[in-house]
């Protein structure tokens, strides 16, 4: 027999049969995970169905569509939801620009003062956010600034730099610089070589960073909770509710919110498709 | 020296600058600030005064230091069974999902679309004495009439290992999913079982995604307090809860102040020390995609 | 490997100040700079800028040359409790008083359920009343004790226009009307008061509850609320060890720290404002509670009982009162003195359940309980009839106001009563 024959034939695999009896093992498991983090969401989304009369939507009351209908009927969460919406869009944008050039520049320059800059974005993401939100309100109480909308913007901003760099640092280590010095040689100034070919090079990375910063900044209640003032996001409105009953319109929002999530995901995954096809 | 070449040497920190400053108006100097008031007396009536009254922090730690290390045991636990639980998770998707990993790793975030306050409340109702799994339970006699499981520190405990799965599968999903299959095959041809492939191959490569899942795990986890006060009763109370009430409800700012810094210290010493072991880079680079 | 630039490529002096440790001495300098200017801005501390506060004749002379000059704008920005006004039956976000109000005066309302806490709403004013900016608010409900006392001394409330209080003279009770905690209602007027008592779920608890003592009942361990505050549950526990709380010393202080002491393994949580959710699904059996609370949950459908304890119950006040700076302080006045007329109140006290400071309304709600049907001839008069909304003489002698505290006293308080919550 051939040299490869002989081979494959030394290269004989352990017995299947032993790893197959604990092989269920994982799945199971793992589903088991998957369902009991996803229970939550399904009670929040049936009881968004909940016929309910009273405050409180404990008692399963008969189906309705109600409040799908009568979804912006209470003024102060509509306001809430808007608010949240806003904010995180503003926050998304000015924190994915600044954590970019960061995250551009980290990875891209080796330069004095980096490995401080790291140590800056590093001690920021393990800062609690208990502690985030405090020092910030100490700082709006000692110089007199009134706690509400902007200063959630500028405490949402302050930890979602961070994650931006990060992510876009990574990014760009692994980006060949000839292509920049290529884009140079042909002309562009820096900063045309920037938006032409550094910044699509690195779109994923700074795509995943805003998508994350968006997701943290509109669930954020520690932090806002801590410099808002009298504003409230949804999240807060949603704390605050939950002393005195929470309305059915909050499950919908939540459940309309989960669906747009689920949606645009399918859509990422559908376009990813679409560009290796 | 070339005008090009001083830009090009001064680019970064043209690029670093305005993220650097947002960071140190808002991240740096409070913390400062926030130093500076909890060495002040006074109350809301009469107005602070910076009296560098260092006794604060003796008295923050008397009257609290049980929330503290009660917080920090919380955080462990929680972050303890993340690992335990989503370890596997994580291995399952990354070697035995195929072509159905992405769908695998969407499916198990997908419940972190809603909003962590809607989720804990969802908790607070699935969990309540006569509801729809304790209730069941007790009609089969499997547990005791007064057996209750919120405002224990299991449901506090539970709340906070739930909502912070993700941070640990993550990271410990990307170390694994870069583990290069050849030395696993590699591992075979050498007669090694697969739990020996795991143990000596696998489990150390994916340390790097487990120190970064710990991390991202117990800082925030011990540092938590909508858990505590939605699903907590008396003698839950963590540090956080402390420090909100300090803030919002008996307006010491000075207590809440030292208190803060106490928390930070306590967790950022850790994390330094721990990452100190493993090298920042290390961290940074499996956390990030 | 990235092709960077070398130290080569550069002229020797660049190199020099390139190589030596300028970046540490400079990240050193920007750290000792941040840390300077940190210290200076909180050397100046929290600041607590006094209004002038009104005493005296002089203070109403102010008041009047206040009021001379203001007129009404048409508009009214009015922060409330949740659940704490009247809503039409079809729609929980229409308030039918305020389009009464609206339609009689022209004055909008925009009205915002944003006070949870008064030490927390307390907490978000004051920086914005200390630097002498208007809080958005025209109209504020403040229960009386530690805040609404804190908001008069520091100046931070406008004394009333006394010349735009007709109804309230003539329709407002004697428990309201020169109150002890505002003689001549030279800054609030009361908007609904209430007791702070015992609701239980019979159901549960298997027996009636009639006082505190009962939440000492070894049969109820894990099944009992209590409040987390320094108002209702200190007040409260001095009650049940046999102490008028308005009169208590700091001895009585320590025993009520005892007896809470001793409950504490009874009780579940000490809760917020959060405690009848719980009640109502049978978490817990018997609570501390607030009277109208236990009205609005048996409304939607639960069959909560309330009590006041035999032992005494604590009786509180919320007070409409207006911050300084308000841009529509007129509007305010108007619409403060609109809810004492019979019919209003009536209106207001049909829905919210509390104890409304016009006795007159009790005539009106007999009225429309006679024009009324079916469920709702009974609920109007039951809620003509109940004593949680119009409390007989014999129930005055047993309700109390919370303990007036010094700043000096509510050091010692606190310490005393806050650990047995926050632990």
């Amino acid at each position: 027999m051939s040299v490869q024959e002989a081979l494959r034939e030394e290269r004989v695999p352990a017995p299947v049969r032993r790893r197959s009896r604990t092989r269920w093992v994982l799945p199971v498991w793992s589903w088991l995970v998957i369902l009991w983090l996803s229970s939550p969401i399904i009670v929040m989304i049936v009881f968004g169905f909940n016929d309910t009369t009273g405050k409180f939507n404990i008692r399963w009351q008969g189906f309705t569509l109600r409040w799908y209908r009568e979804l912006f009927t209470i003024p102060d969460l509509t306001q809430a939801l808007v608010n949240s919406l806003s904010i995180s869009l503003i926050v998304t944008a000015i924190a994915t620009a600044l954590g970019t050039l960061m995250g551009v520049a980290l990875g891209r320059y080796r330069f004095r003062g980096s490995g401080s800059v790291n140590l800056l974005l590093f001690a920021n993401i393990a800062a609690p956010e208990v502690v985030l939100g405090a020092a910030l309100l100490s700082l709006f109480l000692t110089l007199g600034i009134a706690r509400g909308y902007w200063t959630i913007v500028i405490a949402q901003v302050m930890f979602s730099i961070a994650y931006v760099a990060i992510t876009v640092r990574a990014r760009m280590v692994g980006l060949d610089p000839a292509v920049e010095e290529a884009a140079r040689d042909l002309g562009a100034g820096p900063v045309a070589t920037f938006f032409r070919v550094t910044l699509p090079l690195i779109m994923p990375g700074v795509v995943a960073g805003a998508l994350l910063v968006f997701a943290l900044s509109i669930d954020d209640y520690i932090i806002t909770s801590f410099n808002a003032g009298n504003t409230v996001t949804f999240p807060l409105w949603v704390y605050g509710a939950s002393r005195v009953g929470v309305p059915p319109q909050v499950n919908v929002m939540g459940t309309l919110i989960f669906a747009g999530g689920v949606l645009l995901a399918l859509l990422a995954a559908v376009a990813n498709r679409r560009k290796q096809a | 020296m070339s005008r090009s070449r001083l830009q090009a040497r001064l680019a970064p920190y043209y690029l670093v600058l305005p993220g650097w400053l947002w960071l140190v108006l808002f991240f740096v100097v409070p913390t400062f600030v926030m130093l500076s008031v909890s060495t002040q007396t006074g109350d809301i009536v009469s107005g602070f005064k910076q009296t560098f009254h260092w006794h604060t922090y003796v008295e923050a730690w008397d009257s609290y230091h049980v929330q503290f290390v009660r917080s920090l045991v919380y955080g462990l636990v929680a972050t303890l069974l993340c690992l335990l639980i989503g370890y596997p998770v994580a291995y399952w998707i990354a070697f035995r999902g195929g072509p159905y990993k992405s769908s695998l790793l969407f499916l198990l975030l997908l419940p972190f679309f809603v909003s962590f306050v809607i989720r804990t409340l969802s908790w607070n109702f699935i969990l309540s004495d006569n509801g729809i799994v304790l209730s069941p339970l007790r009609h089969l006699g499997l547990i005791g009439s007064r057996f209750h499981v919120l405002q224990t520190p299991y449901a506090v405990i539970g709340g906070l290992t739930y909502n912070f799965i993700p941070f640990m599968v993550l990271p410990i999903y990307v170390a694994l999913e870069r583990v290069d299959r050849a030395l696993l095959e590699a591992s075979a041809d050498l007669y090694a079982s697969s739990r020996e492939a795991f143990r000596k191959v696998v489990f150390p490569l994916s340390l790097p995604g487990v120190f970064a899942g710990v991390l991202l795990t117990f800082v925030p986890a011990s540092a938590d307090y909508v858990n505590a006060s939605i699903l907590g009763g008396t003698r839950t109370t963590m540090i956080g809860n402390i420090i909100q009430t300090e803030y919002f409800t008996n307006l010491d700012y000075p207590m809440a102040a030292a208190l803060s810094f106490i928390l930070m210290a306590l967790l950022l010493v850790g994390v330094f020390a721990y990452a100190r072991a493993l090298g920042t880079e290390d961290v940074f680079e499996v956390n990030a995609r | 490997m990235p092709d960077v630039p070398t130290y080569d490529d550069l002229p020797a002096d660049v190199m020099r100040g390139l190589i030596s440790p300028r970046m540490s001495r400079r990240s050193m300098l920007q750290l000792g700079g941040a840390s300077a200017l940190a210290m200076a801005l909180a050397a100046c501390g929290v600041s607590s800028k006094k209004g002038a506060t009104a005493t005296g004749t002089s203070a109403s002379a102010q008041a009047k040359q206040f009021w001379s000059d203001k007129k009404q704008l048409g508009t009214l920005d009015f922060a409330n409790w949740p659940l704490y006004i009247d809503v039409s039956p079809k729609n929980k976000n229409d308030h039918p008083s305020l389009n009464l109000f609206t339609q009689q005066t022209g004055i909008k309302v925009k009205y915002s359920e944003v006070i949870q806490e008064n030490a927390s709403f307390f907490g978000k004013i004051q920086p914005e009343l200390a630097a002498g900016q208007s809080t958005g608010y025209d109209l504020m409900v403040i229960t009386n004790g530690t805040y609404l006392d804190k908001l008069r001394e520091l100046g931070y409330l406008i004394a009333l226009d006394q010349s735009r209080m007709t109804n309230f003279y003539q329709n407002a009770s004697p428990l309201v009307k020169n109150p002890s905690y505002d003689r001549g209602n030279v800054y609030s007027m009361a908007w609904q008061s209430g007791m702070t008592g015992i609701g239980y779920d019979p159901k549960h608890t298997g027996r009636v509850i009639t006082s505190w003592a009962d939440l000492m009942d070894p049969a109820f361990k894990g099944k009992v609320g209590m409040f987390g505050d320094t108002q209702d549950l200190p007040n409260s526990a001095l009650l049940a060890v046999g102490v008028n709380p308005e009169t208590s010393t700091e001895d009585d202080w320590k025993k009520a720290a005892d007896w809470l002491k001793k409950q504490r393994p009874l009780v579940r949580k000490y809760y917020e404002q959060d405690y009848i959710d719980p009640l109502s699904k049978g978490d817990i059996w018997a609570s501390m509670a607030w009277s109208g609370d236990i009205f609005q949950a048996n409304a939607s459908g639960a069959t909560l009982k309330f009590v006041v304890p035999k032992e005494g119950a604590v009786l509180w006040t919320d007070n409409m009162c207006i911050p300084q700076h308000a841009a529509h302080p007129v509007d305010a006045m108007t619409y403060m003195d609109f809810v004492y007329t019979p019919e209003i109140a009536a209106m207001l006290a049909e829905s919210i359940n509390y104890i409304t400071p016009v006795p007159a309304a009790r005539r009106i709600i007999l009225q429309d309980a006679a024009k009324a049907s079916g469920g709702d001839k009974a609920s109007l008069t039951d809620l003509a009839t109940s004593s949680l909304i119009f409390p007989s003489p014999s129930d005055f002698s047993r309700l109390h106001r919370y303990r007036v505290l010094t700043a000096e006293e509510q050091k010692t308080w606190n310490s005393l009563f806050e650990p047995i919550y926050q632990s």
